[in-house]
């Protein structure tokens, strides 16, 4: 069990409160997060990454366990806590426009 | 008795604003999608509790939503936009070739018989088009490759398409515009489009006649005379009488020729509205007075329309999208600012007040008239 956290324009469009959960098989990596993430959540797509070329938005990043993973490649296992569902992986709408 | 319902679109988030024929108090509801900009938002001529709305964040992209309630409720539909084959380039602001990127949904202008059928006017410019009512959009490319494709260049609000407008009596027939591309038309259904530019002149330009690159804002249209186009442009108003096959200038004696929005008067196909504004450079109401003028000539006598507006110290400007009228016997009219205030005239113009002042900053203003 993976836990992530939107940014609040998400939970809102995806009509949920807090942190929500999605299943993966396997390791965890972003790339099969986010996928589980939008088949649970179909509203979402297009609004972290691309539709097409899957590619992150530029003013997306992403964060756990203290650390920026928005550069990790998408295929990179996630940190073993995330994985074991200790911490949260952290969808962040980046700071920018003043 | 005939309601009247306003769409709003703005910085932050969408209203819907209603009130009887008299127009006199409204009720306010929203803001619908809190903290997103709201492009456009627009009702089925078809169904008139259809709705699309245009929601649109830098972080988050594109999204549409459509209510089939009138706005009491909305569902995210489909929200891929992806042009059709490999996209080429335009040109950039430098004359640089550029990648075609979308950006966001500027305009959704649904069909005039079928509430499921949609058109949406895209940056970087492209006509989009849905028919099962939002759900899946595909790209009338034929327009985006027109031959001068390469050759336009983005505006200073960015190569948007944002004029939709479908031939009431020809279903074959559209006209779109694009900023900084011009006016295009259709006559088959999206296969072929030519430009229709010939006789607009925009100093600004390499070659002030060239058959596109002119930085056209708004044009109006109305349903009895599909053949009469009017036209506000960057500087100049336009008319044609020759469903764009040729403009002449008809800014008369405005004050101020540049501006963005123009709008055509529900039931006297000659009398039209434009919004003067002071200059490309300095957008904002000449001389800090808030005027609409009217020509009940189809152009170039104008007069200045006041009373309720603010005549002093009013810097807000009007956008492309933010004017309307309803179709009531006394035709209403419609617009907002950028300073948030949406001004209604229940008497084709001649006062004004405003039905609300403090919404975040308008984008766009969609009247319906409801039975």
């Amino acid at each position: 069990m993976i836990r992530v956290v939107l940014p609040a324009h998400l939970r809102t469009l995806a009509n949920v409160n807090g942190e929500v959960k999605v299943d993966v098989a396997g390791q965890p990596t972003q790339r099969l997060v986010l996928d589980a993430l939008e088949a649970s959540y179909p509203r979402l797509r297009g609004t972290i990454r691309d539709h097409v070329t899957k590619q992150r938005r530029p003013f997306i990043r992403f964060f756990a366990c203290e650390r920026d993973l928005s550069h990790e490649l998408p295929d990179a296992p996630l940190p073993d806590t995330v994985a074991s569902g200790a911490e949260p992986l952290l969808v962040v709408g980046a700071m920018a426009g003043g | 008795m005939s309601k009247v319902r306003l769409l709003v679109g703005t910085r932050k988030g969408a209203f819907v604003l209603t009130s009887d024929g008299k127009r006199q108090n409204w009720d306010i509801s929203g803001p619908h999608f809190a903290g997103w900009e709201i492009y456009h938002v627009k009702g089925s001529p078809a169904d008139q509790n259809r709705l699309y709305a245009s929601q649109t964040s830098g972080w988050f992209g594109q999204l549409i939503q459509r209510s089939n309630d009138g706005g009491k409720t909305w569902e995210p539909v489909g929200n891929q936009f992806v042009y059709d084959g490999v996209p080429g380039t335009h040109q950039w602001y430098d004359g640089t070739p550029h990648p075609w990127e979308f950006k966001r949904v500027w305009h959704l202008e649904p069909s005039l018989t079928d509430p499921d059928t949609v058109y949406a006017g895209v940056e970087d410019a492209a006509l989009f088009r849905t028919t099962d009512g939002g759900q899946s959009w595909h790209e009338l490319k034929h327009l985006r490759e027109h031959g001068s494709g390469p050759h336009w260049q983005p505006g200073a609000g960015g190569m948007c398409l944002h004029t939709i407008i479908q031939d009431p009596r020809d279903p074959k027939r559209m006209f779109i515009a694009i900023s900084a591309a011009g006016a295009f038309r259709t006559d088959d259904a999206g296969e072929t489009w030519r430009p229709i530019n010939r006789g607009l002149k925009s100093e600004q330009i390499p070659d002030p006649n060239a058959e596109v690159g002119h930085c056209v804002h708004r044009i109006a249209m109305h349903s009895s005379r599909p053949n009469v186009l009017f036209m506000q442009k960057h500087w100049d108003v336009m008319r044609s009488d020759d469903a764009g096959d040729s403009w002449k200038e008809v800014s008369g004696n405005l004050p101020t020729d540049f501006g963005f929005p123009i709008e055509v008067h529900a039931h006297e196909p000659d009398t039209i509205y434009v919004v003067p504004i002071k200059s490309d450079s300095e957008h904002y109401p000449l001389e800090g007075k808030l005027r609409v003028y009217r020509s009940r000539t189809g152009g170039n006598e104008w007069e200045a329309l006041t009373k309720g507006l603010p005549q002093r110290d009013c810097y807000v400007n009007v956008l492309r999208d933010a004017s309307s009228v309803d179709s009531l016997d006394s035709c209403g009219i419609y617009f907002g600012t950028t300073g948030g205030q949406v001004y209604a005239s229940a008497d084709a113009g001649d006062s004004w007040a405003p039905i609300v002042r403090d919404l975040p900053p308008v984008l766009s203003v969609e009247a319906q008239t409801l039975a």
